[in-house]
């Protein structure tokens, strides 16, 4: 048992946060976020070309660097950190899993290469519904149907909430059999986004600094070769997907909270009213301790899902906690976020609530991440569900 | 970063639930599970006897260096022990303060004589020990002790007066690690000394507090000319804050886990008991059980920080270990009240007379003393705020 970080793993963190303080500023993001991409293509290419972080936990066998996932949090944290615009997280945390949980090995040497050199992907699964259904994010939401024809699938219906959908080169979409319900009759595709009949939208977003966009497919023809996996048995990978999008996302939620803790410290420490610091009235002091406190937690929590996540990719023996260890990682953090995000922008005053400091852009996207792939809510009400509908659960 | 343990690990933890399973039996079936916080006054004897049967096989100071008699185990193996010991329902700890507190401040700043006089004592189960700390001036201000320390040169003795307060298992411990004024025009965190004194002896009077819980686990403690042989004075005149402080590290260790796992067995019990009454369909209530359980699955994780990382080379606390005791403290409190909400109408009628309380309410009363000793809530943010953060200290009056 080892719960510290190597001296590689430091590393890898240390080099993304470097490089990330010095890219990803305040006049960075603004230009990201007002391109169709919401990402700058030039600094693109140089992540995948000079640092080649989508390869980061891809199998060497597929043309990755062979990391794990401990290594992958420890960056995403960064870049959750300094509010990265970037295909990253949906290129990586949710393509590369598709394929890697998904696909067969023929699929990941044709594809995972492409991903780690810098091709982007996403992944599309739920419809409108998962805002109607109490913010569900479950195969439910899947309306998407995916009809045999021949040696082809016809593929018909529409996506939405998909991250970076209208720019991703590569589409991993989820359809049912006409006609199955809940998690049966469930089935992965990848395809190119440019494939006749596919169309997307950019929808404008709250937090602008990753899009989000709605597709629509027209009876889209792809060859049996686009089957990820068996036909209809699709819904266990995707939840694991889904878990393993949950604990990414927890750790850009913690990055982004400690970011709110410095920016609030540093800015308070700053402040003069009443002839003093307002750092040094401990009505400001108690808050930033309890946003310390959600910090720390928050990384121990999404640490331990790290570890947990590792062993799922690896089958190792805690590879069947998966699914709680995300929902324990996701619900502490979009909360530490959302209220790290909303107690920086009190500390702040006046200026908090303005454009031009960057508090705001934190607080959107606290917001947003709570609700992508389920609030705080939601997960624990999956974590009751362990606790207290099973017989002989503890 | 890696959770599973080793095979020699896993080897170690067979052993340690095997030896617990052959002997938490016969008489000391009836104690596991007790003498935790808020039950530490039940079964003193028993737990007493336990406490060298313990010793007898060798599990007691499992994390000290063989040098002192301790057991020599790794930080890995001593988690696998506190969990071991807190699954198998192993009672609360009568020599938890001499272990945990007392020993190791000794090993670290003690003389020869005075490890070669104490520790044997400790390490066989035969010598409990109590804490002088507070006083009742002296709570959050804990720098502004009053009790005094006379150095008689006639007797060569030092010659202790004054109240110490909050002092748990004094009825029972042999010795109380006191911190008192060696310089009587001092104040503040100069002039203090820390003393090893004798509990059984005329001038040291010990009286119990009558708790929110209607028990008594903490007790007054005065002395009146109370006596301490010169040797037994650790450190230097004047060096007392030092080593009172260096001891605090020590609590913040790795029987932090063992106190989780009770912690899980009372989570278990508030569980057990919603999904038997119904209160386990209220959606209000699932949410609190499930963030209960979640918070508590971090805790553990975060522990594991704090021992696999390494303190700063001037014995400074890590930010895990500096929002630890805020953490668990406030947790355990959420959890007092979950239990009544669970328990629901039924909270509202006791055991029996004359103030017989269910295990459940014992907990919901014992726990706010959680939020307040050792560092309030309040003055943990303020050293989170000024330690972790840098943030400028309050003026003060």
């Amino acid at each position: 048992m080892e719960f510290a970080f190597t001296d590689e793993q430091l590393m890898i963190r240390d080099t993304a946060q470097a490089f990330l303080a010095e890219v990803s500023t305040s006049e960075a993001i603004r230009a990201a976020m007002a391109t169709d991409t919401g990402y700058d293509r030039q600094l693109w290419q140089q992540i995948c070309n000079d640092l080649v972080w989508p390869a980061l936990h891809i199998p060497e066998q597929f043309g990755g660097m062979g990391l794990g996932y401990v290594e992958l949090v420890a960056m995403l944290e960064q870049m959750g950190r300094y509010l990265l615009c970037s295909p990253f997280y949906a290129s990586v945390c949710l393509g590369v899993n598709s394929l890697l949980l998904a696909g067969s090995d023929e699929q990941k040497k044709q594809w995972l290469p492409q991903l780690a050199a810098g091709t982007t992907a996403t992944l599309a699964w739920c419809d409108g519904s998962a805002g109607e259904r109490g913010g569900n994010w479950n195969a439910d939401t899947i309306s998407a149907t995916a009809t045999p024809d021949g040696q082809d699938y016809i593929l018909s219906g529409e996506y939405r909430y998909v991250v970076d959908g209208a720019s991703a080169e590569l589409l991993i979409v989820a359809a049912r059999l006409p006609g199955s319900v809940g998690a049966h009759g469930i089935s992965l595709f990848v395809l190119p986004a440019h494939t006749a009949g596919v169309s997307r939208q950019t929808l404008p977003t709250l937090d602008q600094t990753r899009k989000q966009s709605a597709i629509q497919l027209h009876r889209v023809r792809v060859p049996a070769s686009a089957l990820l996996g068996k036909a209809g048995n699709a819904a266990p990978g995707l939840q694991t997907v889904l878990d393993l999008a949950a604990i990414a996302l927890a750790a850009e939620q913690m990055g982004g909270a400690q970011q709110c803790l410095d920016m609030a410290v540093a800015y308070t420490k700053e402040r003069v009213q009443f002839g003093r610091s307002i750092a040094s009235f401990q009505a400001i002091k108690h808050k930033a301790a309890d946003m310390m406190l959600r910090v720390e937690v928050a990384r121990s929590g999404v640490y331990y899902a790290a570890c947990v996540a590792q062993e799922a990719l690896e089958g190792g023996p805690l590879a069947g906690e998966l699914s709680e260890a995300a929902s324990i990682a996701k619900s502490y953090c979009s909360d530490a976020y959302f209220k790290n995000a909303a107690e920086c922008l009190q500390m702040h005053g006046g200026v908090g609530f303005t454009w031009e400091y960057d508090v705001h852009l934190h607080f959107k996207r606290a917001k947003a991440s709570e609700h992508f792939l389920g609030t705080g809510a939601y997960h624990r009400e999956r974590l009751a569900q362990w606790l207290l509908d099973q017989e002989g659960a503890a | 970063m890696k959770l599973s343990f080793s095979p020699a690990d896993e080897q170690f933890r067979q052993e340690v639930a095997q030896w617990l399973n052959v002997n938490l039996t016969g008489d000391f079936a009836k104690i596991r599970f007790r003498g935790g916080p808020g039950d530490e006054h039940m079964f003193q004897h028993e737990r007493q006897q336990w406490e060298k049967t313990l010793a007898a096989g060798g599990w007691t100071c499992v994390g000290w260096p063989k040098q002192y008699g301790g057991r020599g185990c790794s930080i890995e193996q001593q988690v696998i022990f506190f969990e071991e010991y807190a699954r198998a329902g192993g009672p609360g700890r009568v020599g938890h303060i001499g272990e945990g507190l007392a020993g190791p401040t000794i090993i670290a700043f003690g003389t020869d004589a005075q490890k070669h006089k104490y520790l044997p004592g400790i390490v066989a189960g035969t010598d409990l020990w109590c804490q002088g700390y507070s006083e009742p001036g002296a709570g959050s201000d804990l720098a502004n002790v009053k009790t005094k320390a006379r150095f008689d040169a006639e007797k060569n003795k030092w010659i202790l007066n004054g109240q110490k307060v909050w002092t748990s298992l004094a009825q029972e411990a042999h010795y109380c690690f006191v911190i008192a004024r060696t310089d009587a025009n001092s104040s503040g965190h100069k002039g203090l000394g820390f003393f090893l004194l004798k509990m059984d002896q005329p001038g040291v009077t010990v009286r119990p507090i009558q708790q929110i819980t209607g028990t008594s686990e903490f007790n007054e403690v005065f002395f009146d000319d109370a006596e301490c042989d010169a040797d037994d004075i650790v450190g230097a005149p004047g060096d007392g804050w030092k080593v009172a402080m260096g001891l605090l590290g020590f609590e913040r260790g790795v029987s932090t886990l063992g106190q989780q796992m009770q912690f899980q067995n009372e989570l278990d019990e508030v569980i057990a008991l919603a999904k038997q009454n119904g209160a386990a369909k209220d959606p209000i209530i699932r949410q609190r059980i499930a963030k209960a359980h979640a918070e508590l699955k971090i805790m553990r994780y975060n522990s594991l920080r704090m021992l696999s990382g390494q303190s700063g080379s001037d014995g400074s606390l890590q930010k895990e270990a500096l929002i630890y005791k805020l953490y668990w403290a406030t947790w355990h409190r959420a959890l007092g009240e979950l239990a009544m909400d669970v328990m629901g109408p039924e909270s509202q009628i006791l055991e029996g007379t004359p103030y017989q309380l269910s295990r459940l309410q014992a907990m919901y009363l014992f726990v706010r003393s959680d939020t307040i000793y050792g560092g309030t809530n309040q003055i943990q943010r303020n050293i989170i705020a000024e330690r972790g953060l840098g943030m400028p200290k309050e003026p003060r009056g």
